[in-house]
């Protein structure tokens, strides 16, 4: 076991290393620098100006210097600056960290719990017309698009019952538990239905191909109750490649949430990491889809662990 | 679960919905933008956001009002030759040069109380001029070569050159709290990144307007409350918040539903159609106003195309577009056509320019007189059986652009014109096509400028980007005309009004007659805001409405 977690380590720092090689080439081969932006729009910019600034931000050096300059100071936690912000990286991370925290672990598990039980229900009684109800409801979920269904939301709960606040993450001057919970209601619901659909095919795919395998026959056979096979015997089984696809769910969506974040004016990782990359804030865009990087790979190793421990013949090596 | 248990979930539910919406009372205002500023340090980055929302907390010391026309809001007497407080004097160079004395209010204050003073004037123009201070925008300020503080609310500024725009002055910067951030950065670049405004923005101290700053929530939301030392008239609201919805369809659900209560127009909120559409829905539930702007959209033609390079072929391409009509139908009239960059309702605005009225038919003669004719594709053609096809290009995904290019198409192939459709995203357009000037025919934008910005950035030989000056400059469509040049020069330092007119005159006379552009349109900012807020006023121009917030209303 220490040996594999030692091995996964070394992976992910090589990942790491390698995502941000190519992350900062990528963006350093965007077209126009963040001066040159600039300029377009400061009528009173000189030539000597945008030399200047350009030093001071390190963009006359070429771009395998710049990243190494960056590396340097990464390894020692020193993440930069960021432009667009006028903060230091990890002032800026910290925040909209929390903010998806908020919006991720609970769109995760409500999605989660309710396609669970979705997908369990529709594999009980395949082709019946409660499956065929839930399978209505997951294609709906799966092919609605997100901010189409954001803005019905935001229409019916918002501007139709005026229930909801249409966006933001609370009220100035209140900024309470409650105030913070119903500012969060509408884009967790976003994310939850927009994931259970997806998640409800998985499970319900699985099930069914599980509740056939002989040895959940045999379970029936040998007289066990019929809860008994479909939550011990058969779930346990239809877990393993469900984890999976959860697991790297879960990694995209700390930085995926960009539609639902923008649309509920939430300020997340998503939207910090889109916004960084079009403003050209090379040390912003490279920490946050670092980060969003290492999510995935913990991700990916929880489900690892998570196989280990839902089938015994799994072991980690 | 229980019925008990469930009808517990169920109340709960209930609480958290009926806590009521998070409205906005009148005495706050909550105003939706698309845009958020990367920092509101007044010479740092140029956006904007950040002016518009400056304008409610830091006052420049002058600034054009609702009818453009310059005044002072911290001086107490706009400096003029006239009244003695501005003089032309002789440099130890022998050159001429400028001597300009600002009187400050003796009664305005920094948000913490401390006196805005003189030296507050001296030493933002001190370190507006160190390099190692990273400000992007140092013109303001690099006009002066010296500052004289003669007493607490007195300054001198003495000017290198004698030059139009000597009464016009930004914001200062205090002093007390800006000053040991300044010498404490040591390295190029260590004041941008340590500076009061990035780091601690709601410091009540950096700002001398009506509102201060009381919380930032970067990337989220901006809250503004009175200030308590403001001399002027007291502000309306006990709270103004600044909102950032970036996605426009979201920004309109957040105003029906009342989560705002106004969309800023200045180009931080809807799009003109939006609000059109918008004003079509709900026609009585707000005021809608349009204000025609600085922001003049045009179609740059690329002189090095040797289609047009004659001066006819580009002349027929204005007459043979239908702008009229394109404005008409695309914007219900509401952006109006435009014959030169200059806005109508600018001081030096001139009628007696050539004027290119749709004209189909006088579009066909000038191409037959430049040796195109009609082929039998319809597409014209010269000697050389070369057809008359450009390439257009502008900012991809941009509908509003996409939709006027369509119409000109059209507009040009009934005039044997063909237009081959280009776009690049605006990234690359704008950063790498424009600014290299590798645009094939046409490329479609806007341009902005201050109001008596003379037009040397667009339209000035020395403003041609080019590799040996690291492709600056704005003039991408390589202008270089010798009368023009001289008119620019001798229009940035004009003094008498008079003189100003008839030198934008000319200025104007040669840009219609050489055609080097086809204008379009001045952009309308489109308001949307209550009908309970009174003593709202647009400008149009970059020294925004929200220079008179003070004045703002629930009524």
């Amino acid at each position: 076991m220490t040996a594999y977690l030692v091995w996964r380590l070394i992976q992910t720092a090589v990942v790491l290393l390698v995502m941000s090689f190519v992350i900062y080439g990528l963006i350093g081969l965007m077209p126009g620098d963040p001066v040159d932006i600039m300029a377009a729009s400061i009528p009173g910019m000189t030539p000597e100006v945008m030399a200047n600034l350009k030093a001071i931000y390190g963009l006359d050096q070429p771009l395998m210097t710049r990243y190494a300059r960056w590396l340097m100071a990464a390894l020692g936690g020193d993440f930069g600056y960021s432009r667009t912000h006028s903060l230091p990286v990890l002032q800026v991370l910290a925040p909209a960290l929390l903010q998806t925290c908020k919006l991720m672990v609970a769109s995760f598990v409500l999605s989660v719990i309710l396609s669970m039980a979705l997908g369990l229900i529709s594999a009980l009684r395949p082709g019946g017309w409660v499956d065929s109800i839930i399978s209505l409801f997951a294609f709906a979920g799966i092919s609605v698009p997100v901010f189409w269904l954001a803005l019905i939301l935001i229409l019916a709960f918002a501007v139709g019952l005026q229930w909801l606040p249409a966006s933001g993450m609370g009220r100035v001057g209140d900024y309470g538990f409650w105030d913070q919970t119903r500012h969060l209601v509408l884009p967790v619901l976003t994310l939850t239905l927009a994931n259970t659909g997806q998640f409800t095919r998985y499970v319900r795919a699985a099930m069914i191909e599980t509740l056939q395998m002989d040895f959940v026959r045999t379970a029936r056979a040998k007289g066990a109750a019929p809860s008994r096979v479909v939550f011990v015997h058969a779930l346990r089984n239809a877990m393993v490649p469900v984890v999976t696809i959860m697991a790297l769910s879960f990694g995209t969506l700390f930085s995926g949430a960009l539609v639902t974040e923008t649309m509920f004016a939430q300020m997340g990782m998503g939207k910090m990491i889109y916004d960084s990359i079009l403003s050209n804030d090379f040390n912003l865009a490279l920490t946050g889809l670092l980060f969003a990087t290492l999510v995935t790979l913990i991700a990916n190793f929880a489900a690892d662990i998570a196989y280990a421990l839902l089938d015994p013949r799994i072991t980690l090596q | 679960m229980s019925l008990k248990k469930s009808l517990a979930a169920l109340g709960a539910a209930g609480l958290l919905m009926a806590a009521g919406p998070a409205f906005a009372a009148k005495d706050q205002l909550t105003i939706g933008v698309a845009q958020f500023p990367s920092t509101l340090h007044p010479n740092i980055d140029a956006e904007v956001i950040k002016s518009y929302t400056l304008g409610f907390v830091i006052r420049q010391i002058t600034a054009f009002d609702k009818n453009w026309k310059n005044g002072c809001l911290l001086c107490t007497e706009l400096p003029s030759v006239q009244n003695g407080l501005a003089k032309i004097i002789d440099l130890p160079d022998g050159k001429k040069g400028m001597q300009v004395t600002i009187k400050l209010k003796p009664d305005l204050k920094w948000g913490d109380g401390e006196k805005v003073t003189a030296k507050d004037l001296e030493f933002t123009w001190r370190i507006a001029r160190d390099p190692k201070t990273g400000f992007s925008n140092t013109h303001p300020w690099s006009r002066a070569i010296k500052v004289d503080v003669v007493d607490d609310s007195t300054a001198v500024l003495t000017l290198d050159k004698v030059i139009a725009s000597y009464n016009e002055w930004d914001q200062v910067l205090p002093a007390h709290i800006e000053g040991p951030v300044y010498e404490k950065a040591k390295e190029a670049g260590d004041y941008v990144k340590q500076t009061t405004y990035a780091r601690s923005p709601t410091t009540a101290g950096l700002y001398n307007g009506p509102y201060l700053v009381s919380g930032y929530q970067s990337g989220s939301q901006i809250v503004l409350e009175p200030n308590p030392h403001w001399p002027g008239t007291k502000p309306g609201f006990k709270r103004i918040v600044i909102k950032l919805i970036e996605n426009t369809a979201a920004l309109q659900a957040n105003l029906l539903s009342g989560d705002v209560d106004m969309v800023a127009g200045e180009g931080v909120g809807l799009t003109i159609d939006q609000v059109l559409e918008l004003r079509k829905q709900h026609p009585d539930r707000f005021t809608y106003l349009f204000k025609p702007s600085l922001n003049y959209e045009h179609i740059d033609l690329q002189i090095g195309n040797p289609i047009l390079k004659d001066v006819r072929v580009r002349q027929a391409l204005i007459y043979a577009a239908d702008r009229k009509t394109l404005t008409e139908r695309l914007f219900q009239g509401m952006q109006p056509v435009a014959d030169t960059w200059v806005n109508p309702l600018s001081t030096n605005f001139t009628k007696d320019t050539i004027h290119y009225p749709y004209d189909p038919a006088k579009a066909k003669a000038l191409l037959a007189e430049a040796g195109w004719k009609p082929g039998p594709d319809g597409v014209c053609r010269n000697d050389k059986g070369e057809r008359l096809s450009v390439e257009f290009g502008t900012t991809a995904g941009n509908r509003l652009r996409e939709l006027q290019q369509s119409v000109l198409q059209n507009n040009w192939k009934a005039s044997c014109i063909e237009a081959r459709i280009k776009n690049e995203p605006a990234r690359t357009f704008f950063g790498e096509t424009l600014k290299k000037r590798a645009y094939g025919g046409l490329a479609m934008y806007a341009w902005s400028s201050a109001v008596t910005e003379s037009p040397r950035r667009t339209l000035g030989s020395d403003n041609i980007p080019t590799e040996a000056n690291g492709w600056g400059g704005a003039n991408y469509i390589a202008f270089s005309n010798k009368r023009m040049d001289e008119l620019i020069d001798k229009s940035e330092a004009a003094l008498d009004p008079e003189e100003q007119k008839k030198l934008w005159h000319d200025m104007q006379q040669i840009y219609a007659s050489e055609a080097p552009v086809i204008p379009l349109f001045f952009r309308a900012e489109a308001h949307v805001f209550p009908k309970w807020l009174k003593g709202y006023e647009p400008t149009g121009h970059g020294d925004w409405g929200s220079f008179e917030s003070e004045n703002w209303r629930s009524e």
